[in-house]
């Protein structure tokens, strides 16, 4: 059974819990989407884009070396940190450009938590010539101020929103007043597969590139199927685009990281799926960090991009069914993968790609076979260039008087409009 | 029947439109706002609409969303708004609840509708609910009776507005400019269109909430609209001058809608 319906639902999750003024935006977008989808011309478009902008095909690459720190499992990179910008977002930017250009909009809007999804789609928007509005949450524009930049030099408008929890969630729900009193001209180009019907599915479509490189690459390379494919879940994107592919294949275990933050078991985490219960955000039925009362929790993550309560319907029905399985990786463990990934292969990844590689880790570990039997793909999501200060500070790489000056530095930036 | 209905029918026999009135409950705590509640029954607001406070009000503006968040932060949890409720209608007009649906769907919404008909309420307003999303919600507030309340928009298309139609009990409410919550200074023609569309779908009455806030918009309003619907000026007035203000512009505002501009 292929999921979702026609009303956009995955079992019990999914649908659309949204303000009745975006029903008419959201019936539009899903007519243009379907359109697309067997319309020749841009199919060869949106290709055309993937291959001559975007740097498709991604590589797999056989990591020999981090191999040997697992005894001996083989793990190939899906590598999309190598792909233009930076991440696999720009994979569901440039189908939703695509779109949007289709339906006649000029101005886009978007939300981003590490940036990645920002700076695409800033990207994309000076490509087509839209005009681009990024809703940020404060403590991301601090802790990612690299992406802050790339977004500005790419000519977009980046607000910084100091409401709530100054994250992901609230830079949502910002972006989505917007759309509610904007939608005639605005297209909102959600980043991952969130939101209402067809978000999850469209975005879903617009990333399973990723899972039907990597699976034709695996055949000719290892000449079978993985045995586990790897991904952090934030929203949960560039799992769904890996996984999608596969599962049908039963033998392809799903292996999702969602992140732990200080340990799931301390409440101080961003792991809806391992520690939430069924609620709705942002338009969805999903798993949802919540209290008793039904009021979104504040999450805890070292990882902007991952630091959401919510996560993609899509994700809540493949845990229900147990096609897919779902951890949470703790900030700790997360940074020392991104350690070792750095040494064993010299690839510095995002420290959301981290959380995935360190379950990759714990996954080989707890199997009963023999690691040398074993093939792992891991999703590389994303590259660590944003977080190079992150990580500086987190191995006391840097002095604490040099801590101190880029604090200043910060603080000025912050002052100036 | 609806419990909505006497009032409707009393408004038209006096040639006017009803005073719809909304607070967060909590805001700025439980006593103020049931005080604050009771002094537009006495100013002469028809009927009160209690707003749940919730985390991420995805339709509101800056006025309501701090509200909300000022709620929580002052501890209301959900037995705080059904007490609320209760408060309120035992001065005797009709109160709904304007609830998100998360907090909601957290109760178990068959419990929810339970408690609110327990407490005295007679419908609840959904922001984020859409008709299609809602037949076992439809179901307990048939078996409660209670009235369903949802919105149309201007975007709405004429099936879809014949779609709320038949879900709604009690008035269709019409959130009648496109964006979030928030005093305007106009009241703009786009209103006025909507609500004909909406008059061609079904025979329920026409509420317009567009961010009325003081009497000569209500009365603007009243002259195309069965009920004018005012949040954010009210909650501003609670913030800055207290019950006083609300008792204030509650009754400025119920003036408005007893003299109907149809010019
Ligand atoms: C590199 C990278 N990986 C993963 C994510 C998480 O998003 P998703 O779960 O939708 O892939 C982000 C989000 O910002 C990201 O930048």
């Amino acid at each position: 059974m292929s999921v979702p319906d026609a009303s956009g639902h995955f079992g019990a999750y999914g649908g659309r819990f949204v303000p009745e003024a975006l029903v008419a935006a959201l019936d539009e977008l899903a007519a243009a989407h379907e359109a697309a989808r067997t319309d020749p011309v841009f199919r060869a478009e949106l290709e055309r884009l993937l291959t001559t902008y975007a740097g498709r095909p991604t590589p797999l690459t056989d990591a020999r070396r981090l191999s040997e720190h697992t005894g001996g499992a083989r793990i190939l990179l899906k590598r999309e940190d190598l792909a233009h910008t930076g991440s696999h977002k720009i994979n569901n930017v440039l189908g939703q450009a695509l779109l949007t250009k289709a339906m006649g909009k000029k101005r886009v809007i978007a939300e981003t938590g590490a940036g990645q999804h920002g700076v695409a789609t800033a990207t994309a928007c000076a490509l087509f010539g839209f005009e681009c509005t990024v809703y940020m949450g404060e403590e991301d524009t601090r802790r990612q101020a690299l992406n802050v930049a790339r977004m500005r030099l790419l000519g977009a408008e980046v607000v910084s929103v100091s409401s709530g929890t100054q994250t992901l969630k609230d830079a949502t729900n910002e972006a989505m007043r917007d759309w509610v009193t904007n939608v005639d001209t605005t297209h909102y180009v959600i980043g991952s597969v969130v939101g209402p019907h067809p978000f999850p599915m469209m975005v879903r479509n617009f990333q399973r590139v990723i899972g039907v490189e990597a699976r034709q690459q695996c055949l000719d390379l290892v000449g079978r199927l993985p045995d586990a494919l790897v991904a952090c879940v934030g929203g949960g994107s560039n799992a769904i685009g890996l996984f999608s592919p596969f599962l049908d294949d039963s033998g392809v275990a799903l292996v999702g990281a969602e992140a732990g933050g200080d340990g799931v078991e301390t409440g101080r985490h961003a792991a809806p799926l391992t520690a939430g219960e069924p609620g709705v955000l942002h338009g969805s039925r999903s798993y949802l960090m919540q209290d008793e009362d039904g009021q979104t929790l504040t999450t805890t993550s070292i990882s902007a991009g991952l630091d959401y309560p919510g996560v993609g319907p899509e994700h809540s029905y493949l845990r229900d069914s147990g096609r897919a399985s779902y951890t949470g990786i703790t900030d700790a463990d997360a940074m020392a993968a991104l350690q070792v990934l750095a040494r064993t292969e010299g690839i510095l990844c995002a420290i959301e790609s981290a959380h995935a590689f360190a379950r990759a880790f714990s996954w080989i570990a707890e199997q009963d076979a023999d690691p040398q039997d074993l093939v792992v793909i891991v999703n590389t999501s994303g590259r660590g260039d944003k977080d190079v200060d992150t990580a500086a500070r987190w191995f006391g790489l840097v002095s604490a008087e040099e801590v101190a000056r880029s604090e200043l530095v910060r603080a000025r930036e912050g002052e100036q409009p | 029947m609806s419990a909505l209905d006497d009032l409707f029918a009393r408004c038209r026999g006096e040639d006017r439109a009803a005073l719809i009135a909304y607070l967060p409950a909590g805001f700025p705590s439980y006593q103020v706002a049931v005080q604050a509640m009771t002094a537009m029954v006495e100013a002469g607001v028809d009927a009160v609409e209690v707003g749940m406070p919730y985390s991420d009000p995805l339709m509101e503006g800056p006025v309501i969303s701090a509200a909300h968040q000022a709620s929580l932060d002052a501890g209301t949890r959900q037995a705080d708004v059904l007490r609320t409720v209760e408060a309120v209608a035992a001065t005797g007009v009709p109160t709904l609840v304007m609830g998100y649906w998360n907090p909601v769907h957290r109760y178990g919404f068959a419990r929810w509708a339970a408690d609110l008909k327990k407490a005295g309420g007679v419908g609840a307003i959904t922001p984020d609910l859409i008709p299609e999303e809602a037949p076992q919600w439809l179901e307990a507030c048939r078996e409660h009776d209670l009235d369903p309340v949802f919105l149309v928009a201007p975007s709405s298309s004429d099936e879809r507005i014949a779609v709320v139609g038949r879900a709604n009990r009690g008035f269709v409410y019409a959130a009648a400019v496109m964006g979030v919550t928030g005093a305007r200074t106009e009241v703009g023609k786009g209103a006025r269109t909507l609500v004909e569309r909406v008059r061609a779908q079904t025979p329920l009455p026409v509420a317009v909430g567009l961010g009325v806030s003081n009497g000569a918009q209500a009365a603007e309003v009243a002259g195309f609209a069965d009920a004018v619907v005012v949040g954010s000026a009210l909650v501003r007035a609670l913030a800055d001058d207290g019950v006083d203000g609300v008792r204030r512009l509650s009754a400025e505002l119920a003036q408005g809608v007893r003299t109907p501009d149809r010019s």
